[in-house]
């Protein structure tokens, strides 16, 4: 899929260019957005490169950086919180060797925060992608890298 | 289920498959529509007036009287738009709404537009909820194809279409001049007011702009009428309301309940309770934006009339609980954070106030925090409450206020405590 | 008209009025920083936060609009408190190094912190180091200073029509910046400097070359010889507590006299020039066919404009040097010769209100011996005054003095090119009378004055009626080349400034300026114009002879070889 395409899909409208470019930085491997593709965005739909580059920097679910193949976003916000959600961090950056923030050196799983996930009747809670895994525990976070790491080789 | 209990709603869930039309009209879906298409505009407005629906998004403003001053606005076009985008940590009732029964938001969206005369509608979804923007991507088209959106809608003349729009991560679209902004493609930032969205809304034209839960709420309003709905509640809050039950609690989930029931009700009857028995700590109302309270206010109803009494409202609905093994601090750290990291960055107080309460609330944590610290802390909160442009850096200092109302020991014990420990 | 009371005060103010312009007319300033009176309401800054009575917030004073029987207090212990608090939240997160800024003395946030008597801070000092840009020859950015008020932003969007620089990230880690975080050197950028005009503290400046000019006056070796632009004169004295649009021009010249400087020219002499061989271009393009609507050259930013922007256009401009380098030219490659010196010998200033001017003069083709630039320095209007200061020159105090010869004399057709509209109306007086051998009845075209952004007129040349256009600010003149592209733009002759009100609202001019500002600059400098015996740039004696002695006739072989340039298609991917 190019800019083009998944504007086109989207009416190319300014208000629906967010949907757009997640849509397209979901398709890419590396789940993120380069200077030419951000600048090809505003070629098309007449916006001021500046105002996509702000709206890339505002928005948390896009990245200027490469990262994984899959995305780890644990919820970390009270709900989360009380039931435990630093330790699925522990559990992941144990299993991953990776601190939050860092991608695996086979580029398969990067580990961010992301804020409430609206699935606080299974705290604790993280999404992967478009799947989202609740009431975590060691066992459950276990086999869904392990999952992962299968598929995604 | 409890009596307490009332599915309106939450009626089909389960019931129904969301990426159906036809199960939907089958259990009664449009049917609201079509009797609405039949009344004057006006009718539909009073009938809303009449069941004293008021905004379930948080803030509880009268929805018939909103859609009346859109009505009466004089720009155009006009636009109808959804606020979907339940970022408030705590709240999931949205997300139920659009994944389990989407043509019911939508019904009351196409209801809601005819009666203030809008051609356009928009359903503006967080970035984070990919499955509820599909499931409801799929329920326009569906509804597109059946001839209840599109033009000259099921005979009537009535012209009306709408889209979902999609977030990108940023918790302040859910306060409406940002989720206008977004929907503009402009980054979350609010813009001073009044003029209001009713009067200048999107493309600065006249918008009613309302919660999911809230539309979701006009269908049944038509098909009952505004009487028999306003009976169920008191005269201050009619209806059902969508508790998002979460914390440390047995069974958190999505409860419908009328506005007799009590907190303590919620927490006990409907989530059974601390998991391991053990006490209540804690219970903040809302969400992050929203107060924390002490056991001993449980029994309040969350009926609007009584909880104002205290200065507290159910808000969106959420239910947050926390047993006695937290950490006072430690929860407020985490809820001060969260506003940190999702401050648009436009206003003083709000972009610069709330890095310094969390390096105030480090040093309470640190016990190295001095009884002038804590004025300062105080006096912080008033100002960012007082002087912030929207209800983000204004909502933002709820917690740590009633933290000091109600824990205030927990703070100022705090004070000197590394000297102690020396 | 609605009634209200602010501060116990009742006062009657016309509907739709806002707090803070009915407060003033109470006789109360209110503070603000993000507010700008020619820029959209933005109410960011907080700092105009006043209380209304029945308002559950205090609310900002820029923004909100007073009602029938709104009770305002401007000044109790909420207002009070909240105010401090939020310049102390600022002032937190803004790189404290008053003493050796920029601003020290000039500068919004400094004036209001002291103002409200802010003698510590209680907030901690946010930690930071962000990088900023230096790479440009004209402007300056430092981020740690940035107080995030937008009104830079809006000006290159809204005025400027560019939108190179916006918010980038959120939170407390929020910057306004280009995207990418890119050089300003490395975006199509024109460094008209408008930015830094509205800047309230030293986020964007002008680069600073004073230290180079008194090293060259240090310098026995060098004849430091120095040109004032039209536009300076009438905002200079701004800068020493005069009112706006004080005509301060033999103060200025005895002031650069004082500072040192060898020779003080006047770059008017070079505008009369221009006239000369800019009406000729244009005669000859009229005559032999050439690409029309002709456009002025005189304007660097508008130059970096058409360039970056519009190179398809570049045939219409006209291949004139501005004033400032056909002055540069005769500086290295005539002067040195007339009074017996090395062109290397001689150091050449200008004196510009201009911060695109720094970036024209280290073009590489603006060098007549190829290897030394011919404007050796640029100064604004606004480093002028900080030379004056650092030299404790009482400007005030000073004797008007005159010009120096041979380049110091020239007319009120070149005054006025401080001025939009002004190089088109001087070139109209020149033109009118070339063509029509007739004198003119009125030397006054009217109809091209003012700060309407686009401006028409027709002139009858003997029976042929001649169409011009006249345009300020890149927005507007943005417009006007889309007109060309569609082939419907009709005209012979059109004139470009790249600032709102042309060069006397320039961005290198005194802070403060508004559009009441601007009206009084270009008020001054008609009174300018008609205070001249001198009127019509072919007349001035001194041109006449500088072609006799020197350049031959207009448009001949010296005069393409040093007055006219030629442009590069600079567009930026």
């Amino acid at each position: 899929m190019d800019v083009k395409e998944v504007l086109d899909k989207y009416g190319n409208s300014p208000g629906r260019l967010l949907g757009a470019m997640l849509e397209y930085q979901r398709s890419k491997p590396q789940n993120y957005l380069t200077e030419e593709e951000i600048k090809a965005f505003a070629k098309e739909t007449g916006l001021p490169v500046s105002r996509v580059y702000s709206l890339v920097t505002f928005y948390s679910l896009f990245s200027e950086v490469p990262r994984g193949k899959y995305i780890v976003q644990v919820c970390h916000d009270v709900p989360c919180h009380v039931n435990g959600s630093v330790n699925v961090v522990a559990e992941l950056e144990k299993l991953l060797g990776i601190k939050m923030g860092e991608t695996t050196d086979d580029g398969l799983f990067t580990l961010e925060y992301t804020s409430c996930i609206g699935c606080c009747e299974m705290a604790p809670a993280m999404q992967i992608g478009e799947t989202v895994y609740g009431n975590l525990t060691p066992e459950k976070i276990a086999s869904i890298i392990e999952e992962l790491r299968r598929a995604g080789k | 289920m409890s009596k307490k209990e009332k599915k309106l709603l939450t009626a089909r869930f389960g019931n129904i498959s969301p990426d159906s039309i036809d199960d939907y009209i089958k259990t009664g879906g449009y049917a609201s529509l079509k009797k609405a298409l039949g009344m004057a505009p006006d009718a539909i407005i009073a009938e809303v007036k009449a069941s004293g629906l008021r905004g379930r998004g948080g803030a509880g403003f009268p929805t018939g009287i909103k859609m009346e001053s859109v009505r009466r606005a004089t720009g155009s076009p006009k636009y109808v738009v959804c606020n979907a985008d339940e970022g408030e940590p705590g709240n999931f009732k949205d997300r139920y709404l659009m994944e389990k029964d989407p043509h019911q938001l939508i019904e009351g969206m196409i209801i809601s537009a005819f009666a203030v005369g809008a051609d356009y509608g928009a359903i503006f979804v967080r970035g984070e909820y990919i499955k509820a923007i599909k499931i409801l991507d799929n329920a326009i088209k569906q509804a597109r194809g059946a001839g209840f959106l599109g033009k000259n809608i099921l005979g009537t003349g009535f012209d009306f279409d709408m889209d979902v729009y999609s977030g990108a991560g940023s918790y302040v679209c859910g306060e409406e001049f940002a989720l206008l902004a977004a929907l503009e493609g402009k980054p979350a930032r609010s813009i001073f007011k009044p003029p209001y969205p009713t009067t200048e809304g999107l493309n600065g034209k006249p918008t009613q702009i309302n919660n999911v839960e809230t539309f979701a709420n006009i269908p049944h309003i038509i098909d009952m009428g505004g009487a028999a709905y306003a009976a169920f509640g008191s005269e201050t809050s009619t209806g059902t309301k969508l508790i998002s039950l979460s914390g440390n609690v047995n069974r958190p989930g999505l409860y419908e309940v009328t506005y007799d029931i009590t907190l303590r009700e919620i927490i006990e009857e409907l989530g059974g309770g601390v998991p391991g028995g053990r006490a209540i700590k804690m219970v903040q109302l809302g969400g992050p934006s929203g107060p924390i309270i002490p056991p001993s206010l449980l029994d309040l109803k969350i009926d609007a009339n009584e909880m104002r009494a205290y200065n507290l409202s159910i808000a969106s609905g959420a239910v947050i609980v926390i047993d006695d093994r937290a950490d006072t601090l430690d929860i407020l750290m985490r809820i001060m954070e969260f506003f940190h990291h999702e401050s648009c960055g436009k206003c003083t107080p709000c972009r610069e106030g709330l890095g310094q309460v969390l390096g105030l609330l480090d040093k309470l944590v640190d016990g190295r925090a001095t009884d002038a610290e804590l004025e300062l802390l105080r006096n912080l909160l008033d100002v960012m409450s007082q002087a912030s442009l929207c209800g983000l850096g204004q909502a933002a200092p709820t917690a740590i206020k009633s933290i000091l109302q109600y824990f205030g020991d927990e703070l100022y014990g705090r004070i000197g405590a590394a000297k102690e420990v020396k | 008209m609605v009634n209200i009371t602010i501060n116990n005060k009742k006062i009657q103010v016309p509907e739709g009025t806002t707090i803070l312009n009915a407060a003033k007319q109470a006789g109360i300033d209110i503070p603000y920083l993000c507010y700008h009176p020619d820029l959209d309401i933005k109410a960011n800054c907080r700092v105009c936060v006043v209380e209304v009575e029945g308002s559950r917030t205090l609310q900002t004073a820029c923004s909100t609009r007073v009602w029938e029987g709104m009770v305002v207090h401007t000044n109790s212990p909420k207002v009070r408190q909240a105010r401090k608090m939020i310049v102390e939240l600022m002032l937190a997160d803004h790189q404290m190094d008053c003493t050796y800024c920029k601003r020290n003395n000039n500068c919004e946030l400094q004036k209001i912190a002291s103002d409200l008597g802010i003698r510590e801070n209680p907030f901690k000092q946010v930690e930071k180091d962000l990088d900023g840009d230096y790479s440009s020859p004209s402007l300056e950015r430092n981020p740690n200073k940035c107080i995030k008020c937008g009104r830079c932003i809006q000006m290159c969007a809204k005025v400027q029509g560019l939108s190179l620089l916006d918010y980038v990230g959120r939170s407390d880690e929020v910057e306004i910046k280009p995207a990418f975080g890119k050089y300003l050197t490395d975006i199509a950028c024109v460094a008209c400097g408008q930015c830094s005009v509205v800047c309230p503290v030293a986020a964007i400046t002008e680069k600073e070359d004073i230290d180079r000019v008194w090293e060259a006056i240090n310098d026995p070796n060098k004849v430091v010889i120095v040109q004032t632009a039209p536009a300076v004169r009438v905002a200079l004295g701004e800068e020493f507590g005069m009112e706006p649009g004080k005509v301060v021009t033999g103060k200025m010249v005895a002031a650069l006299r004082a500072l040192g400087f060898d020779k003080v020219f006047d770059t008017d002499f070079t505008a009369d020039l221009t006239i000369i061989e800019e009406g000729h271009e244009l005669l000859h393009r009229l005559k032999t066919g050439g690409v029309l609507p002709m456009l002025t050259s005189c304007s660097p930013g508008w130059i970096n404009f058409i360039e970056q922007y519009y190179p398809e256009l570049l045939p219409h401009v006209s291949t004139c040097k501005s004033p400032q380098q056909m002055f540069g030219a005769l500086a290295k490659g005539y002067y040195p010769h007339k009074i017996g010196k090395r062109p290397e010998d001689i150091f050449s200033v200008s004196i510009m209100p201009c911060t695109a001017k720094k970036f024209e003069a280290q073009r590489p083709e603006m060098s007549v011996d190829g290897k030394n630039p011919d404007v050796d320095v640029v100064l604004t209007t606004r480093e002028l005054a900080k030379m004056l200061r650092q030299a404790g020159i009482n400007f005030g105090a000073l004797e008007e003095e005159e010009y120096d010869a041979p380049f110091g004399l020239s007319t009120g057709a070149a005054v006025i090119f401080g001025a939009t509209g002004g190089v088109m109306e001087a070139a109209l007086r020149t033109v009118y009378e070339v063509v029509t051998g007739k004198t003119l009845p009125s030397l006054d075209f009217t109809d091209v004055r003012g700060l309407e952004g686009i401006k028409e007129a027709v002139v009858d040349l003997d029976g042929t009626p001649v169409k011009v256009a006249v345009a300020h600010t890149l927005a507007n003149a943005r417009k006007l080349m889309e007109l060309i592209k569609a082939g419907k733009a009709d005209y012979a002759f059109i004139e470009i400034m790249c600032c709102p009100g042309g060069c006397i609202g320039g961005g290198g001019q005194p802070y403060g300026v508004t559009n009441e500002v601007r009206r009084q600059r270009i008020a001054a400098i008609y009174e300018a114009d008609r205070d001249l015996p001198i009127r019509k740039s072919h007349e001035n004696p001194a041109i006449k002879q500088l072609y006799e002695e020197f350049l031959g006739k207009p448009l001949g072989e010296k005069s393409h070889h040093l007055l006219h340039t030629h442009y590069f298609n600079r567009k930026k991917a």
